[in-house]
């Protein structure tokens, strides 16, 4: 498939992917692949990050290289490494056979064959589908001194390797970056992106992921379970539920058959949607029943 | 890309009026560069200038980096793309317009900045908060013999004008609060490091069949302390409470100044935990929102029963690790001082540090009659005064210095006497 023209395009490229993108989503992502420009998404966990990225590559007809991070992330996990016990067998099978050539020898040693490729260098590779979609994410994991290192990878998509010359990118890829913000990433970095925070989709946008992603749920019970979420990420929990919950909660409840929600199938299920204590001990006792009347009142006006 | 709505762009009068826009911005407070601008014209360009929000989203990608960013950009963009012909008038006019706005509504936080940035740095005026601000004005004037900045350092902050606690505010949020990491018994990898890692060094041997290669060096881990700040928000401290909040945004917001975590908590007749409101970047909305939390300000205060909740809710969970406690109070408390010094010694007992602000300390006959007072004293570490930004900025000696009292030995004696 060939780069979409407008923005149009992008909403129904990625709608044939199941992904349910608003127009603001839509117009970044368009911006990204018309000015080759990496897209830095950073938003609540559970917003689809991730999964847009997975969106694009399989739209697009692309192959999909993830990166990732991780406290102490280095280069030889991100780029490259020398497989060095290939090396030495190649060493020691180059002292039996007598061969005496240290120069050829340094040059074998030293060639693609002994490289063992990490993420970021794979994308710089040329691929016959077109340039992959990189994906790096949870960057606000990473430590700071890689994000440096990344400032240049991202500018220039190249990368140096000492033994074999600059490997340059013949495209450059589809760069997705993806933070939850536990940290605030550096501003040089954010310069070089375009920047998007994805929010919580509005009720009607997520009865439009929910029926892409749990298609089985009947319309009724799926009004019933966006509305209950909905409504609880306007109380003030330590963790509020992203459409990764939303959609988890609705494929425990379908594996559970139940057809409508009620205070005592909510309670059974809230560690689907709720992960702190804090924020389930909150739900007990009339509670629940508060706000399941609540999202009740809110479907019906 | 050829589109056909791509006469609009080249037209340079887009293009001006984004670089405006963008100048704009960067008035607001916004990071803006001229790359960001070349960014803008260039994405509008690609995207067409056909829909308002197709072209909103498209500045919105290029400008905003990040999402408290956002309203500014947003009431920026409202006031600007209204009539960018007109720009200049509006400028012109903007300045009463704004102030009858926030006259008839309560500002949002990017409010106020977004209508400065476009009257080019004139502020709309204070609301009239202070009737006497007209009075206090001559007195300034005629006491400026030091330069203002040197006199607004050490002026008591109940004794500050509308204007001079919006100053001292901006001073504020340019303190830091400097600690000393400590030192742990734990090691970590480090190639500068002094110390040779036996493990690692074969751990990495192993890996590469049993060819030792180089040595993994390793240097102990630093770590830095927690920060407990447990503020008292009652009527007579509420002017002290509201600028010592200020000055904790400000250092829990600073990038790497050490501190592992800044909690907060307030107290009047109840304890509140106001941690997470410390995180949003704006003060004034950071403030909001901790105000709005803590239901108790300008009331009366039940030290002892706060602390007691403090100690039995919260200590364990963020006292761990040696933790500094920074107590806000003036100790005027109304409940009974043996269960105060009770929890007060619990809570010393706890922490790796207790140190006092009390803003009564200002006066200099200050004796400590209230019997709560006289609780406290034994069980702090350190007795400061925190009335004006002087003696905030003294408190980073208090924090270095492990030996520093303060007042605390004065009190003694005059406790004594």
């Amino acid at each position: 498939m060939h780069t979409p023209k407008t923005i149009d395009d992008i909403q129904t490229m990625l709608s044939g992917q199941n992904y349910v993108a608003g127009r603001a989503l839509s117009t970044v992502v368009f911006l990204s692949l018309t000015l080759g420009k990496p897209l830095f998404l950073e938003g609540e966990p559970g917003t689809g990050k991730t999964e847009i990225a997975k969106a694009i590559a399989a739209a697009l007809g692309r192959r999909l290289i993830r990166l990732q991070c991780y406290e102490g992330l280095d280069v030889s996990s991100a780029v490259y490494e020398w497989n060095f016990p290939a090396q030495m067998v190649a060493i020691r099978t180059a002292e039996a056979a007598g061969a005496t050539d240290r120069k050829a020898l340094q040059t074998e040693l030293f060639s693609p064959e002994f490289l063992t490729e990490r993420p970021l260098l794979q994308a710089m590779r040329p691929d016959p589908a077109g340039a992959p979609v990189l994906l790096i994410d949870e960057l606000d994991r990473s430590d700071e001194p890689f994000e440096a290192f990344l400032l240049e990878a991202l500018s220039d998509f190249q990368v140096t390797i000492p033994e074999l010359g600059t490997i340059k990118a013949p495209a450059p890829p589809i760069v997705i970056v993806t933070s939850n913000r536990t940290r605030e990433v550096h501003d040089a970095l954010k310069r070089r992106c375009l920047y998007h925070w994805v929010e919580y989709p509005d009720f009607a946008r997520e009865m439009e992921i929910l029926s892409a992603r749990a298609p089985d749920a009947s319309a009724a019970l799926s009004r019933e379970i966006v509305a209950f979420v909905q409504k609880l990420r306007s109380e003030d929990l330590f963790k509020k539920p992203g459409v990764a919950e939303t959609i988890d909660w609705a494929r425990c409840l379908l594996a559970l058959d139940v057809i409508s929600l009620s205070p005592q199938t909510i309670a059974e299920t809230l560690g689907a949607v709720l992960k702190y204590q804090d924020d389930i001990a909150r739900l007990e006792g009339g509670e629940t029943k508060r706000l399941l009347d609540e999202a009740r009142a809110s479907l019906t006006s | 890309m050829q589109l056909p709505e791509l006469t609009l762009p080249d037209d340079p009068k887009l293009a001006e009026n984004i670089t405006h826009f963008a100048r704009a911005l960067r008035r607001a407070g916004l990071p803006v560069g001229t790359h960001h601008t070349l960014d803008a014209i260039r994405a509008v360009e690609a995207v067409g200038f056909t829909d308002k929000t197709d072209f909103y989203w498209t500045l919105h990608a290029c400008f905003v980096s990040r999402p408290d960013h956002a309203q500014v950009f947003t009431q920026l963009f409202r006031m600007f793309w209204r009539d960018p012909k007109q720009i200049e008038d509006l400028m012109a006019i903007m300045l009463p317009a704004m102030s009858r706005l926030a006259q008839s509504r309560p500002p949002d936080p990017g409010d106020t900045r977004a209508s400065a940035a476009l009257t080019d740095g004139a502020e709309p005026p204070d609301a009239p908060e202070d009737e006497s601000s007209e009075e206090t004005e001559i007195e300034i004037d005629a006491s400026r013999t030091m330069s203002a900045e040197e006199r607004l350092r050490s002026l008591d902050f109940e004794q500050m004008t509308v204007e001079e606690a919006a100053a001292a505010r901006r001073m504020l949020a340019r303190l830091t609060l400097p600690v000393a990491p400590l030192r742990t018994r734990r090691a970590k990898p480090s190639p500068q490091g002094a110390r040779i890692d036996t493990a690692r060094t074969l751990r990495n041997a192993v890996r590469n069949g049993g060819e030792m290669r180089k040595l993994s060096y390793s240097v102990p881990r630093l770590r830095w302390p927690a920060l407990v700040t447990i503020c008292d928000i009652s009527g007579s401290m509420s002017q002290y409470s509201r600028m010592v909040l200020h000055f904790l945004h400000a250092v829990a917001n600073e990038k790497g100044a050490g501190w592992a975590k800044v909690h907060g908590f307030t107290f009047g007749t109840r304890l509140t935990n106001i941690t997470r409101h410390f995180l949003q970047r704006d003060v004034d909305a950071a403030l909001a929102a901790a105000g709005s939390e803590a239901q108790d300000w300008e009331g009366g205060t039940r030290l002892g029963d706060c602390l007691h909740t403090f100690n039995r809710d919260w200590s364990r969970r963020v006292m761990g690790q040696g933790a500094v406690v920074l107590l806000i109070t003036d100790g005027l408390d109304r409940g009974d001082p043996d269960v105060l010094a009770a929890e007060m010694k619990r809570l010393h007992l706890s922490a790796r540090r207790v140190i006092w602000l009390n803003p009564l300390l200002r006066w200099d006959g200050f004796a400590p009659k209230a019997r709560g007072i006289a609780a406290m004293l034994p069980h702090v570490d350190s007795l400061r005064a925190g009335h004006s930004i002087k003696s905030l900025e003294d408190l980073a000696m208090a924090l270095s210095d492990r030996d520093d009292r303060g007042e605390k030995d004065r009190l003694h004696r005059a406790l004594s006497d």
